[in-house]
């Protein structure tokens, strides 16, 4: 045993001399006291404090990031989320978790209605004239009078499918029900994703309140269970790119990452139309570096960032005036920027209240929960054929 | 004989299976690119590694966090085994089984009551909140080391020193403590591994920006997990195994 | 002195009531009541909706199964293991816990490059013109990375309790004419009973109520309860409904370790 412990320490001091190499937080074996010498070392390289960003995972150039702390002496504390509701909650138990946070449509209008945002200031940020002045506009359905929302990318939700792998033109969200893609297509694993897919094929809106509506669309996705490889949300672009799906419900903007990585992949917004989208950038209402915010948000609203990140994560942007840097061919294409047509056809996401929300979210724990099984017997199946 | 064969083809298997996934890490670490497919060697992966000042911020968060839960679980984890050992009856028995209600109760529900408590008395998630939830749930893994060497210790060498004239404290790091080192030590050793693998209690109580290695990974696995996080676990599991061969052929030689 | 002496448990005693104690009465509270703050039975008794229960029986088949191959994969390696020399089965011991430094939720993903398709079993099986399987989103994929998680919680404790019975013992038996069979059942399982169930402890408390096993090798199409209880707090944004599932899911638990304790007579684990 003795062994164990001597080897141990050894361990121990051999992974710290490999932590070492992280620069100034070096050796202080205290947590209290490396954060201490962090604020030190911070206070110096960053005299205008910090700003507490939350954004989507993989959703920014990070180089920004380092250019943004480097020109404004602000640390970027850096956080990341995968759904809006995953991010909610965190934010609506301690709105001063953040200072600036990146969700969608919906979301901003439930944590405007909840008070968890603050106006912005658009004295200061001037570079908010670069933004499309129709993108503002349809912001409004949110955002009404576009006093909290800075918009950073925009899109639709379509099918990805890989021409190789199928056989049918693909144009309808039935696709997804069709018994020839068995185990071959990967369905979004977010709630309204996957419920605006049924609505939408079953002809209603995807803000439908209606009970009987949501449930149709429950069994729908109950049925399309048994044919889905995997429920996923950023793991749809590698699993299309490595081929390992004819199929994928995903956002249009990783359509153009996923075309340059594997040229048989194409984007298609369905007939029955589809859920046009927003992500913006707002500060929440006890943001601590509310200063500091508002130039993180300036910072991303200049043409050259707004097309630094263009080119990084490829999902459309509203900024016209980076629109003038990017290849035409590109801005030509509806897959990334979609056309006023394809657009009329969407709809946006509404936040339906905290009951709609609940029901949505109980229906799709059905959907998504294994049945009732005692050694193969169904109580509940039972009951329902009395 | 044939007995002994069977039993080293057991062994072997058994290690195939807990090794094969980290052999795929470790030869993935040296791939071109990323995805499931070899295309050819690299060490592109090492050079992001030390690059990334993610990776080395959420390594050095997981190894002081576990040094410092493991020192901290380790001290109040013996002192209690020395008031707990005067304890008698009822009261022991209870306190033994609220020590054990961290073991039993499932790292989920130990996670998410934690991150309630301080949601509910307004403690700022951080550093203190992810100490304070490791601490709790390495401590009973310290007690459990430490109580049955304490039951060992033989109490009327104690009582002999103190007789000869040894302050309690005196005869106590002389004739008791050093009887209960090898059992503090695996207990260190214990909370720093599972302080060290731990990641469904830090998702809940961490704070904003603080990553550990788990955490970290556990936001990119949706992303598809990049091959510079291989490179660091093939890093750290080589020094330890390095260590290990060392230290057990040095054992061997001392030995003979 | 004595006294003296006892004082020294207290602050651990503060710290649990502060750090387990309380944050359990929080469970409590949040589970028996609902959005409004009015106290309600709905969210412990939403176990027993359809999609609960499914989770909950799901959860049990799985982690009964890993228990069981955990066990029966441990017994004869901790037998095996006794058998030899302290030194080489420290040695091998500790080959045991050397994959816990290398990250839990990486082990696990590594499953992925093995098992799915385009995978490396799935080359192999393709080159070997073996019919391939993906394995990735089903049962067997949960169970393999739970055993493969979890095991070495099985073989420890029980290498412990075996290495603890006195080699007199056995050959007295042997002396009085016991068989081979007869030693194993009268002498060494008994004997190594509570190795069993501390290890059964550590084994089926965590596969039970894991939620990162499923995510990483069920394509997240299977949710057990673990997944259920998790997202209620990070997606759902229901702590109620959350609290009062966990609140039934720890009393399940510590019935079931309340029962498998009554059979272990000495009353003291000896898991480590």
């Amino acid at each position: 045993m003795k062994r164990f412990a001597v080897l141990g320490i050894v361990i121990i001091m051999i992974s710290a001399v490999l932590a070492g190499c992280n620069g100034g937080t070096g050796s202080p074996f205290a947590a209290e006291m490396e954060n201490q010498v962090q604020e030190e070392t911070r206070a110096a390289s960053y005299p205008n404090g910090i700003v507490k960003v939350f954004n989507w995972g993989e959703y920014i150039d990070e180089s920004l990031i380092q250019q943004f702390e480097r020109e404004y002496g602000i640390q970027v504390i850096y956080d990341t989320f995968t759904t809006n509701e995953e991010m909610y909650p965190k934010i609506a138990a301690n709105p001063s978790l953040y200072d600036v946070i990146c969700p969608s449509d919906y979301m901003i209008e439930k944590m405007i209605q909840n008070g968890l945002l603050q106006k912005i200031d658009w004295t200061k940020v001037p570079n908010i004239k670069n933004m499309d002045q129709l993108c503002m506009e349809r912001v409004q359905d949110f955002d009404p009078g576009n006093q909290y929302t800075v918009p950073y990318t925009w899109g639709t939700v379509g099918i990805l499918y890989n021409k190789k792998m199928v056989t049918t033109p693909i144009d309808s969200w039935s696709v997804l029900w069709d018994e020839t893609y068995a185990n071959n297509m990967i369905m979004q694993d977010s709630v309204r994703d996957a419920f605006m897919v049924a609505l939408k094929l079953l002809g209603y809106s995807c803000n439908s309140t209606d009970e009987n509506e949501l449930q149709e669309a429950m069994q729908l996705l109950k049925e399309q269970k048994p044919l889905v490889k995997a429920y996923a949300i950023d793991e749809v672009r590698d699993k299309m790119i490595n081929d390992s799906a004819a199929l994928g419900v995903i956002y249009s903007g990783e359509y153009l990452y996923c075309h340059e990585e594997n040229e048989d992949l194409a984007y298609v917004v369905p007939k029955e139309g589809s859920n046009l989208w927003f992500d913006g950038w707002v500060i929440t209402s006890e943001a601590q570096n509310v200063e500091n915010a508002h130039k993180w948000l300036d910072f991303l609203c200049r043409a050259e960032s707004a097309y630094a990140n263009f080119e990084y994560i490829t999902y459309a942007t509203p900024n016209e005036a980076a629109k003038e840097m990017i290849d035409p061919e590109y801005l030509n294409d509806p897959g990334v920027f979609a056309t006023e047509e394809r657009m009329d056809k969407c709809e946006i996401y509404k936040y339906l209240g905290m009951e709609m929300e609940d029901m949505y979210y109980e229906l799709w724990k059905q959907v998504k929960a294994p049945e009732v099984s005692i050694f193969g017997w169904n109580p509940f199946a039972e009951e329902e054929t009395e | 004989m044939i007995k002994k064969i069977c039993s080293q083809i057991y062994i072997t298997l058994i290690f195939i299976f807990l090794y094969a996934p980290i052999v795929t890490l470790i030869i993935f670490s040296f791939n071109q690119g990323k995805g499931g497919q070899w295309r050819g060697f690299s060490l592109e992966w090492y050079r992001e590694l030390f690059a990334s000042e993610m990776i080395m911020d959420a390594l050095w968060n997981t190894l002081i966090i576990a040094v410092v839960s493991a020192i901290i679980a380790t001290i109040i984890g013996t002192i209690s085994c020395i008031g707990l050992n005067s304890l008698r009856g009822k009261a022991k028995s209870i306190y033994l089984s609220l020590n054990n209600i961290p073991m039993l109760n499932s790292e989920l529900v130990t996670g998410l009551s934690l991150m309630l408590v301080f949601i509910a008395f307004g403690i700022g998630f951080g550093y203190p909140t992810i100490l304070i939830a490791h601490i709790t749930f390495c401590i009973p893994y310290v007690i459990l080391s430490v109580m049955p060497r304490m039951k060992q210790t033989d109490r009327s060498t104690y009582e002999a020193a103190v007789d000869l004239g040894a302050t309690p404290i005196y005869a106590f790091f002389k004739v008791v403590f050093p009887e209960l080192v090898p059992g503090i030590l695996s207990g260190f050793l214990l909370s720093f591994t599972m302080s060290l693998d731990d990641f469904i209690i830090t998702y809940f109580t961490r704070g904003p920006g603080i990553n550990t290695l788990s955490t970290l990974i556990y936001s990119e696995v949706r992303k598809g997990i990049k091959p510079s996080m291989n490179a660091l676990s093939t890093i750290m599991f080589v020094s330890v195994l390095i260590l290990l061969v060392v230290s057990n052929r040095k054992k061997k030689d001392g030995m003979e | 002195m004595a006294k003296n002496r006892k004082l020294l448990a207290a602050p651990y005693l503060i710290w649990m009531i502060a750090f387990t104690v309380i944050p359990l009465l929080m469970i409590v509270y949040y589970g028996m009541t609902n959005r409004d703050g009015a106290f309600t039975w709905d969210n412990v008794m939403a176990m027993a909706r359809p999609e609960h229960l499914g989770a909950l029986l799901l959860s049990l088949k799985l982690s009964i199964s890993c228990t069981v191959v955990c066990l029966l994969l441990s017994y004869p390696l901790a037998m095996i293991l006794r058998g030899r020399g302290i030194n080489q089965s420290s040695f091998i011991v500790f080959l045991f816990i050397l994959p816990m430094w290398m990250n839990f939720l990486l082990r696990t993903y590594a499953w992925l490059n093995l098992l799915d398709d385009g995978g490396i079993l799935y080359t192999i099986c393709e080159n070997l013109g073996i019919p391939t399987i993906s394995l990735i989103g089903t049962n067997t994929a949960i169970i393999l990375g739970m055993v493969y998680n979890f095991l070495p919680f099985m073989v420890l404790p029980l290498y412990n309790a075996l290495m603890k019975i006195d080699q007199n013992v056995i050959n007295a038996a042997k002396d009085l004419g016991a068989n081979q069979v007869q030693v194993f059942f009268r002498i060494i399982l008994p004997l190594s009973f509570p190795g069993i169930v501390s290890g059964v402890t550590m084994v089926f408390v965590p596969s039970l109520t894991t939620f990162v096993v499923s995510d990483l090798l069920g394509a997240r199409k299977i949710m057990l309860i673990g997944n259920i209880i998790e997202q209620e707090f990070s997606t759902a944004d229901n702590w109620y409904l959350g609290s009062g599932l966990s609140l039934v899911l720890m009393i399940f638990i510590l019935v079931s370790m309340a029962v498998l304790n009554h059979y272990d007579k000495n009353g003291e684990g000896t898991s480590f």
